[in-house]
């Protein structure tokens, strides 16, 4: 048998290597091949979503071959139904941040594809890892490739950005690897087995207390910062805006996915007792992030840089949903993940669109588009609607079973967060108003082209996808439902286990 | 009259060693040779010992043995080390060879003097008696002072011979007086037997103050703060190539020595020196962390780079143990490979002034020579500990023993450092890439050697960062009878 998802998972980093060898000067060579690359990898991963029965709640498609034997480590993968959407996620938005790059990137192209392609294996190492030191590897070893992307390719701050980013992640995932070691260790001295086997530690009941809680503190500020939950997002605007275009759509569509994950796959399972202590603090941070990131959003006077605080508010969502503890509240969550990395991946390539056009990202710079580019200002309406929100588009379904997991929790939590909905209707459709409706206020945007082949390529496919999760969202709640369950009743059966 | 008893001479310990010293020899006799003989013989008869020596301590492993009254103990440990040292001595022979000539420093008495260290270093890694120990430091230390000043004309490298001299002059009497309080106190230099001298009387002042002493001498070797003020000057005024064998091989034989009178004589012996160890493991790893930040210097960088690794060594013998250990050991494999890589980088670029030595001089460098600026890249994330390269699991092993040993927030301090660390190695990492070059340009002196060195170096670091698990062993195993 084809170990299918070790196949998707490397294809992409050792094609990035080999592409390395490639003469520099064939351009066209190293942009079929990569673009092609990730396409292939996109259909790999096909048939692990056609393959995933939806009813089984372990671990599909797993591989599971020694590594480091005398240490306990094993190259353990596998997906369930969260890792499942977010690999896919991965694999769809790769091609798109590719051919995004296409005439944009002409200084050191060659590296630009490999560095993209190693990105590519480290994320989805990240999310297919079922053993903590495996999963650490590829965690650590996948920022130094976004370095490169946002220090090198990056705008006119791009040493700051990409420094800030890498000491930012660090700090908080060093300390994280002292709690797997402190696991590893605790579990070790508690079975007699050494092990980093993901599946196995989450069936160890580890007793509530300091040690509990100061392990879930070091992984929850690991994956806090890369969410990034407030306050812990000040990385996050200045990598967003520096980084080129494919990088930032690469950053929110996936990168921040990570830290969402990281709460899911680890700190639920494993610290259960700590997770529900700490739900309040969390929500309340999560709330404030909605609400925080919404409000500074509005003020932004350039739009990549609103769409990365408006990433702050949607992530505060996520997280909101995960520490509900229930149904409805976990799986909005983990379908707005993504729908996250739907709507602003397209909103970062559409910006970025714009800037190749006029080299401004000023909404002042702009107004009445729509008399120039009617196609492009149609499929950014439908983008900015999908990232608000609207029923019918995918982000309502996640934001509505969100609430109303929150609600359950507490109403006032709720209404709260919903009122972070309407101020992602007022800095969106504010921001869409001043940029495409009115008259042309500026004579350089007169002669704007609109959307080129390429464009529609990589738009068309996004926009499908907002539309059908919108429409039909079962075709992707199906998939992670029962994993869903299997999670809360694993929480509740350990937390319940010392009572 | 009793006969005079000779102990039977059994040279076969000392093999790898004689194997070296058997190459220096040959090296200065080929020197007086005809002037028609190539240049490169010397630095291939050099490699040739070290490579020579390398064979003799791998068809040894396994087969522990003894000589001369168990002053020399060429046991799996020792092993382990002379492995480490044969692959230092080894690259910094390649990495030397076009950077001597270049420089015009070319001489048989460098390449004598670096045998002559690396036996010294052999030595001290198979020393079973502090005589021994004395013995093989000072033939280190001595061959490196004359080689720290080998370029005579220039003012830095003699400030460096001057004072890595005198410093380790002092350093080096504080040992010999350590050694004679504990021989006052135990009437035996042989380790073992001072063992079971001091398990009899533990409380014993002059083992107490002695070891103080002795830990001392070799904190200056092993350059543990508060005794690393001699490395930044030595290391920025050393050949680099030279450097990079005080940076690896003299300080992993420091740490050879340093771990077996610790773990054969002070086992379950009162006072604890743990709270001790941890102290200035914790400060030596902020120092040179936090300091190393300020440096524009490359070569300052990294010696304050390297005395925060010393640091992240020290974790580990604070942890103790066969994984503690076994960790510093793995720690130092990774530590050699990583550092005389990061210096053979140094040697292959100079500029119209010299040496390209100052952080700026790199930037750009990934523009012109995309390969040398790889490697060094490379070299500086496995510093880092980016996985899965090897510098990042021989923190894991050894800050995962110091979780182990319950030190838990030593191991918090010491990832904290190592991510104050990631500034200062990644700036390098910004010139090279995202800096444009200013002024003259750096440019790479090409050298096939200095390409082997580094090609070798590259190598293992990634071997041993993605399939760590039988060289771990193998140190864990080796130092597990000594910890008995």
């Amino acid at each position: 048998m084809i170990p299918l998802l070790s196949v998707v998972t490397f294809l992409p980093g050792a094609a990035g290597l080999a592409l390395l060898f490639v003469p520099r000067r064939s351009v066209g060579v190293l942009r079929v091949a990569s673009l092609a690359i990730t396409v292939v990898t996109f259909v790999l991963s096909l048939p692990l979503y056609f393959g995933f029965d939806g009813d089984i709640t372990g671990y599909q498609f797993e591989e599971n071959r020694p590594w480091m034997p005398t240490l306990g480590a094993a190259y353990h993968v596998g997906i369930d139904g969260i890792s499942l959407l977010l690999v896919l996620l991965t694999t769809f938005l790769m091609p798109l941040a590719l051919a995004s790059a296409w005439g944009v990137i002409e200084d050191r192209l060659k590296e630009f594809m490999a560095t993209m392609l190693i990105l590519e294996t480290g994320m989805l190492g990240v999310f297919v890892s079922l053993d903590l030191f495996l999963f650490y590897v590829f965690w650590e070893a996948m920022l130094i490739p976004m370095y490169f992307i946002i220090g090198v390719w990056g705008g006119p701050n791009r040493v700051y950005a990409a420094v800030k980013f890498v000491l930012y992640t660090m700090v908080g995932s060093v300390l994280m690897l002292v709690a797997i070691l402190a696991l590893y260790y605790q579990y070790g001295a508690a079975t007699g087995r050494y092990t980093f086997d993901l599946p196995v530690l989450a069936q160890y009941v580890m007793a509530p207390g300091r040690a509990q809680d100061l392990m879930f503190l070091a992984f929850a500020l690991a994956f806090a910062i890369k969410v990034p939950l407030f306050p812990f997002h000040t990385w996050l605007p200045d990598a967003h805006v520096e980084a080129p275009t494919a990088g930032s759509v690469v950053l929110a569509g996936v990168l921040l996915k990570m830290g969402t994950y990281g709460f899911l796959r680890f700190c639920l399972p494993l610290f259960p007792d700590a997770s529900l202590a700490f739900g309040p603090v969390v929500w309340t941070l999560a709330v404030i992030g909605v609400i925080y990131g919404a409000w500074v959003s509005t003020v932004q006077p350039d739009m990549k840089k609103l769409v990365a605080y408006s990433s702050v508010s949607h992530l505060g969502f996520v997280m909101l949903g995960i520490f509900t503890f229930n149904q409805q509240g976990l799986v909005g969550g983990v379908i707005q993940m993504v729908n996250h990395g739907l709507s602003t991946g397209a909103l970062f390539l559409m910006v970025g669109m714009i800037y190749e056009r006029r080299h401004s990202r000023l909404i002042a710079d702009f107004g009445g588009l729509w008399r120039v580019v009617p196609a492009f200002s149609a499929l950014f309406l439908v983008v900015v609607l999908s990232s608000l929100g609207l029923p019918g588009l995918n982000g309502f379904v996640g934001e509505f079973l969100i609430l109303v997991g929150a609600f359950q929790r507490s109403p006032w939590l709720a209404a709260l967060a919903t009122s972070g909905i309407i101020f992602a209707a007022v800095y969106l459709l504010w921001m869409y108003q001043r940029v495409i409706f009115g008259e042309v206020t500026r004579d350089a945007n007169r002669g704007l082209p609109d959307l080129t082949t390429r464009e529609w390529a990589v738009l068309v496919p996004v926009v499908a996808l907002i539309v059908w999760i919108g429409v039909y969202p079962v075709a992707f709640t199906g998939k992670t439902e029962a994993t869903i369950e299997a999670l809360i009743a694993q929480v509740q059966a350990k937390a319940s286990a010392h009572r | 009259m009793d006969a005079i008893v000779l102990p039977a001479v059994v040279l076969g310990p000392l093999l790898p060693a004689l194997i070296v010293l058997a190459a220096a020899a040959l090296v200065l006799g080929l020197d007086l040779g005809p002037r028609a003989l190539p240049r490169e013989l010397l630095a291939v008869t050099a490699l040739a010992g070290m490579i020579g020596a390398l064979l003799a301590t791998l068809a040894r492993w396994g087969a522990p043995g003894r000589a001369f009254r168990d002053m020399v103990v060429l046991d799996n440990y020792a092993l382990f080390f002379n492995v480490i040292i044969c692959y230092s001595g080894a690259l910094i022979v390649l990495l030397s060879m076009d950077y001597l000539r270049r420089t015009g420093s070319d001489s048989a008495e460098y390449y004598a003097l670096v045998l002559f260290a690396t036996a010294g270093m052999m030595l001290l890694a198979a020393a079973g008696d502090l005589v021994v120990v004395f013995l093989a430091l000072e033939l280190m230390s001595l061959s490196l002072y004359v080689l720290a000043g080998l370029f005579k004309r220039e003012l830095a490298s003699g400030e460096a011979a001057m004072k890595y001299f005198l410093l380790g002059a002092f350093a080096s009497s504080f040992l010999l007086y350590g050694i004679a309080l504990v021989y006052g106190a135990a009437g035996t230099t042989n380790l073992d037997r001072i063992a079971a001298a001091m398990a009899a009387r533990p409380r014993d002042p002059l083992f107490v103050v002695g070891f103080g002493l002795l830990l001392v001498g070799f904190g200056f070797k092993i350059s543990s703060v508060p005794f690393h003020m001699w490395v930044p000057d030595v290391y920025q005024g050393a050949p680099t190539s030279v450097t990079a064998l005080i940076a690896t091989g003299s300080k992993a034989a420091a740490f050879a020595a340093l771990i077996r009178v610790l773990a054969v004589t002070l086992r379950g012996v009162p006072p604890d020196w743990t709270p001790l160890f941890w102290a200035v493991a914790v400060v030596t790893m902020t120092v040179g962390n936090v300091v190393a930040i300020a440096q524009s210097n490359l070569k300052r960088m990294l010696a304050y780079s390297s005395i925060a690794h010393v640091g992240y060594m020290l974790v580990g013998l604070v942890a103790g143990g066969a994984g503690g250990t076994g960790a510093v050991l793995f720690y130092l494999l990774t530590y050699t490979f990583t550092t005389a890589g990061a210096f053979g980088v140094i040697t292959l670029c100079e500029r119209a002034r010299g040496e390209a030595v100052e952080v700026g001089d790199y930037a750009g460098l990934a523009r012109r020579h995309p390969m040398l600026a790889a490697a060094l890249g490379i070299f500086l994330l496995s510093l880092i500990g980016i996985p899965p390269l090897a510098g990042f699991v021989g923190k894991f092993y050894v800050f995962g023993a110091a979780v182990r040993g319950g030190y838990v927030w030593l191991a918090v301090i010491g990832v904290l450092n190592s991510a104050v660390a990631a500034y200062y190695y990644l700036r390098v990492v910004v010139y090279m890439y995202m800096r444009e070059p200013e002024g003259a340009v750096t440019v790479y002196a090409p050298s096939f050697a200095g390409g082997v060195a580094l090609t070798v170096a590259l190598l293992a670091i990634v071997l041993l960062g993605v399939m760590p698990a039988p060289f771990v062993d193998l140190a864990q195993a080796a130092v597990a009878p000594l910890l008995r």
